[in-house]
């Protein structure tokens, strides 16, 4: 191709790398916070205690209503001011695994809604305690249908992830970045980090459409 | 009805959203009357100053959104093998990596041989969120146009009416309803990656806020109003929105 080298592809391509799995893993352990606090989010905005639900949601609305990236700044310059100096790292994954919480939070809640009643009033007759109807009914049914938008979020986070570099986390976006600032050549470092980004999302968001497609039969 | 049930749930903390609205114009009227003085609010004049650009980039990226999704989506649903594939790959392309790394790419790319184009950051940025937005809105064109009724198709042929009025008559009137709160929902997501282009030197909001806590400091309130001032921006749409879920099983 005009201008490609290929022999400057390869030399880089080590570095790339190597930004890969830093934003592998801030996917990841992003993904883990998420996970667990949409949960979280989501049984309290069910709460019947309005003190705990209303906080709650509005909370929600607010981090979704805003940047990504303006939460990121803030995180990661006004913590230092209350003396929490945390590393960029750690600052990136907290703010995305907490954007995406209140994403994941929403799959939660439709996933628990589409629950049928009579499921609750089953458990209300067999008198079970409210942990056990929730680990023992509600969850195991809801959850298995939510797999497939979990995986979008999984992947959306993935590509997202790229706006750590505003924070110095040297993920893959800025790795090419700096690697563009030092050679001079920008063409070859980040058409090469977007075809990372693509060879990876591209196959997963094709399993995830097969797994929907699987319980689109069932249902 | 889970559609009616957001806009129910809307209006079940709709106190909270009164509150903000209030503070909202609190600080307008501020703003307005008098060059502010009090504790953080002196700092929304330079912020204003982005926020003009940050309309504009919100804007132009919208306009060339919805004009790249129509052309891809209803390209993506066309019986031409061509047009649906070169259509899929431009689609899968752009909804394969970030907005922020297409706009680099842009930005950082296509000003060096064998392109060069030179763009400025505000023709680079709604680029990028155009082509990458127009992505994502391409599917939901398509979703929207295929959900159609074979039956509102045979009806319009059986009529004699021509390709063109059929799109305009028929089938664009039916898919706009279902496509509004999807696309809606995107200008969303728009309206929150114009911030990025604060990385390509734009001196939006955001790039506004960066430049203040170099300047001025005062770091949590310059970040703070920051947060409040997208939220300003973005939760009229999300009510917009969802106003027009809970509409859409009326019509």
């Amino acid at each position: 191709m005009l201008g490609w080298d290929w022999q400057f592809t390869l030399e880089i391509l080590p570095r790339l790398l190597g930004g890969l799995v830093v934003t592998i893993e801030a996917t990841i352990t992003g993904f883990i916070i998420a996970i667990i606090l949409g949960l979280f989010l989501a049984l309290g905005r069910r709460s019947e205690n309005q003190w705990i639900a209303q906080p709650i949601g509005a909370f929600v609305e607010f981090i979704r209503s805003t940047p990504l990236l303006v939460q990121l700044f803030f995180f990661f310059f006004v913590l230092p001011r209350y003396g929490l100096r945390l590393p960029a790292f750690v600052v990136g994954t907290i703010a995305l695994g907490l954007h995406y919480g209140t994403y994941t939070s929403e799959v939660y809640r439709a996933g628990i809604d589409a629950i049928e009643r009579g499921q609750w009033e089953a458990a209300t007759a067999l008198n079970f305690s409210p942990l056990r109807v929730w680990t023992g009914i509600i969850l195991p049914q809801a959850i298995p249908p939510m797999i497939p938008a979990l995986g979008n979020y999984l992947i959306g986070m993935f590509k997202e992830s790229a706006q750590l570099l505003a924070i110095t986390v040297t993920e893959l976006m800025l790795t090419a970045r700096v690697i563009g600032t030092e050679t001079f050549r920008f063409l070859e470092p980040i058409t090469m980090a977007g075809l990372l980004y693509f060879l990876l999302s591209y196959p997963s968001a094709l399993i995830v459409q097969r797994l929907e497609a699987r319980y689109a039969r069932k249902s | 009805m889970p559609n009616q049930g957001a806009w129910v749930r809307t209006r079940n903390y709709v106190f909270w959203i009164i509150g903000l609205l209030i503070v909202g114009i609190a600080i307008g009227v501020q703003l307005i009357t008098k060059p502010p003085e009090i504790a953080p609010f002196d700092l929304l004049p330079p912020l204003i100053r982005g926020l003009a650009t940050t309309i504009q980039l919100a804007v132009g990226g919208t306009l060339l959104a919805l004009v790249v999704a129509l052309v891809a989506g209803i390209g993506r649903a066309s019986k031409n093998r061509l047009i649906r594939t070169v259509t899929g790959i431009y689609v899968e392309v752009f909804r394969g990596s970030s907005v922020l790394v297409q706009m680099f790419w842009i930005f950082f790319v296509l000003p060096l041989p064998p392109f060069n184009i030179e763009l400025s950051a505000l023709q680079a940025g709604i680029l990028a969120l155009g082509l990458n937005v127009g992505a994502y809105g391409a599917e939901v064109v398509r979703g929207a146009v295929q959900a159609i009724d074979r039956g509102q198709i045979e009806a319009s042929v059986a009529l004699n009416m021509s390709p063109g009025l059929m799109m305009r008559r028929v089938i664009i009137p039916q898919a706009t309803v279902r496509m509004l709160p999807p696309l809606g929902n995107l200008m969303i997501e728009l309206l929150k990656a114009t911030s990025l282009a604060s990385l390509i030197t734009l001196s939006d909001v955001t790039f506004q806020a960066a430049s203040l806590r170099q300047t001025v400091g005062r770091i949590p309130e310059v970040f703070g109003l920051l947060l409040v001032i997208y939220f300003f921006l973005a939760f009229p749409l999300t009510l917009g929105v969802r106003w027009l879920e809970s509409r859409r099983q009326w019509a």
